[in-house]
């Protein structure tokens, strides 16, 4: 067992996610001492192979197979399960996108292993990877570590690592390119995935709003939206708000913001009642400033604040609109 | 048609975090339990198509003598019966593990449909449902956002990111795990209350089940998350915070 290989995510264009991956990849694979290797799966892969020939990375496999086209949990399972076997690496990482989550933990379980999925750093103990990842919404961090024997596999969260580190440091030799063709019958496949879509024209577009106002769980029931809306008007804020709110119809999916929904990076951001769980903070976390009032302390949407009020929103929002509507009229 | 729903108890979102003496976990006798979120949608999926398709809805549960209560409010909903794995290790137990006895609980019960939530409100890793179907050798889908049944395949909504999603058309039996928000959960009735009383939970020891395998992950420690941004809180009654937010948002933010 031998190199660290990170499995990026290309179809017809990169989720930026791997190159998080791919930076997290390399630092590992210098504290380890060996290589980085890089694959990805797919049907027409010349473009992204042209991509990864300029990465700071060891070898580069191209896993190609016409069934590969469109992803399927049963294709790029079989396919990278073949890759590994023949590749032999000490570690496997991902990025946590969406697909990941659908394949990787099969992956991990046909080599006997879980993966330690959607992890926020990985430090060194004794030369050995420790990985760390968030527990009860954020509230808590937990340390992790790989056990037995086998490839360990794991993948990063979503702005965790810097991408931007690979264009720094030497870049070493060059990176050799390789194919590999997986055996993949049409029969394997069990799944017929259809076109991909979004569900509706989005009419409101919360990315380029300088000031936004977001409603989270707190404000317990669609009555009291107005206790938001009204401070929002006060600022003139975009009001935005987390999953829960719109899953419940109480706003439309589109003043969602987070991994599902909208990503934003206002000059300020004020989340009101928003306990702050990763899927909602990978969304705002661009944001210049963050402000948030909640009743729990230990919330971790704190974490990410610049300011913050301990209390009770419906008596803290009221009391900011009058006083935004004081200061606007002074 | 029959429909296995795989369920979790875990920490209420509201319980005060204290760690134990050992750095492994949290007091326990500090917090209150409840239902997985995404699995209480994963259940509520179940009673629908249920409605729809008829059948019979099993509710499959590993967890501590406690996690009796959050069986018994699945029954209440409207659960026809469940299995409880009594096992008192699900935080020390990893993935793969938890995964093999739940998948030969289920596999004993050849269900058509097999739903759980997406993830874990506690640990979060995302991948119980996936690693199931992997052992279980049936098609899954992750992160479904609707259900259709269609003779004897399912086709699925999956979600993917940045508001895109994808429809999926799989063989039964199949293994979905549920996102949260898939549609409102029902309350129980308190005729749902009293028949829950009846229904049949089956205990099962796990050793009955999988054979203790060497952990592939530890848990090491768990740890307060060191705070990155240095933030100020405002402190005072709600009028007196909201005045100094105010002079923020002018002065320092300047978007007054």
């Amino acid at each position: 067992m031998n190199g660290v290989l990170t499995i990026l995510e290309y179809r017809g264009g990169w989720n930026r996610m791997s190159w998080e991956a791919l930076a997290a990849g390399r630092a590992l694979a210098a504290q380890l001492n060996q290589p980085l290797l890089a694959a990805v799966g797919g049907a027409n892969l010349d473009e992204a192979m042209a991509d990864l020939a300029a990465k700071p990375v060891a070898s580069a496999y191209a896993v190609r197979h016409p069934l590969l086209g469109e992803y399927t949990a049963d294709g790029f399972t079989a396919a990278f399960e073949q890759l590994i076997r023949a590749v032999d690496p000490a570690l496997v990482l991902f990025p946590h996108t969406y697909q990941v989550r659908d394949f990787a933990p099969c992956l991990a379980t046909r080599f006997g292993q879980t993966l330690i999925a959607d992890s926020i750093d990985i430090r060194f103990d004794s030369g050995q990877p420790v990985f760390v990842r968030q527990l009860l919404q954020g509230k808590l961090n937990a340390d992790y570590r790989h056990a037995g024997v086998g490839p360990c596999f794991a993948s990063v969260q979503a702005g965790a690592f810097r991408a931007d580190t690979l264009a720094e440091g030497p870049s070493g030799p060059a990176c050799a390119v390789e194919e590999f063709t997986p055996r993949i019958e049409a029969s394997q496949i069990r799944s017929q995935p259809g076109e991909r879509f979004r569900q509706s024209a989005q009419t409101v577009d919360l990315s380029a709003a300088s000031l936004i106002v977001a409603v989270g769980r707190g404000i317990k029931e669609q009555a009291n939206l107005p206790v938001v809306e009204e401070l929002a008007r006060a600022l003139g804020a975009e009001l935005a708000a987390s999953r829960p709110i719109c899953d419940n119809g109480w706003l439309p999916m589109e003043r969602q913001v987070g991994s599902s929904g909208q990503t934003v990076a206002p000059k300020v951001y004020i989340a009101v009642g928003i306990s702050g769980a990763i899927q909602h903070l990978v969304g705002m976390k661009g944001s210049k400033a963050v402000i948030a009032i909640n009743k729990d302390e230990s919330a971790p949407i704190f974490e990410v604040a610049d300011y913050g009020v301990v209390g009770d929103l419906f008596e803290v929002a009221p009391a900011l609109t009058a006083a935004v509507k004081k200061v606007k009229g002074s | 048609m029959k429909i296995l729903v795989a369920v979790k108890q875990v920490p209420s979102r509201d319980s005060a975090v204290r760690l134990d003496a050992a750095g492994k976990w949290l007091e326990e006798q500090d917090l209150t339990f409840e239902i997985n979120e995404p699995d209480a949608y994963a259940l509520e999926e179940a009673l629908l198509l249920k409605q729809k398709h008829g059948g019979e809805v099993i509710v499959l549960c590993a967890g501590p003598e406690r996690a009796g209560q959050t069986i018994r409010e699945t029954l209440a909903k409207g659960a026809d019966r469940a299995i409880h794995i009594l096992c008192e290790d699900l935080v020390r137990l990893d993935t793969l593990a938890l995964s093999r006895r739940l998948a030969a609980a289920a596999a004993a019960e050849s269900p058509d449909l097999i739903l759980t939530g997406l993830q874990s409100d506690d640990l979060g890793l995302g991948q119980t449902g996936v690693v199931m179907a992997e052992i279980l050798g049936i098609p899954h889908a992750a992160i479904v956002m609707q259900v259709e049944i269609l003779d004897s395949s399912v086709r699925v909504k999956r979600e993917l990111e940045d508001g895109w999603f994808q429809w999926v058309q799989m063989p039964m039996p199949a293994l979905l795990t549920i996102q949260s928000g898939i549609s409102p959960l029902r309350y129980a009735t308190l005729m749902g209350i009293k028949k829950a009383k009846t229904k049949e939970v089956r205990r099962i020891a796990p050793e009955q089940l999988s054979p203790p395998e060497p952990p592939t992950i530890e848990l090491q420690r768990v740890y307060l998350p060191p705070r990155k941004k240095k933030t100020q809180m405002i402190t005072g009654p709600p009028a007196e915070a909201a005045a100094k937010l105010a002079d923020v948002l002018k002065f320092e933010m300047r978007v007054l």
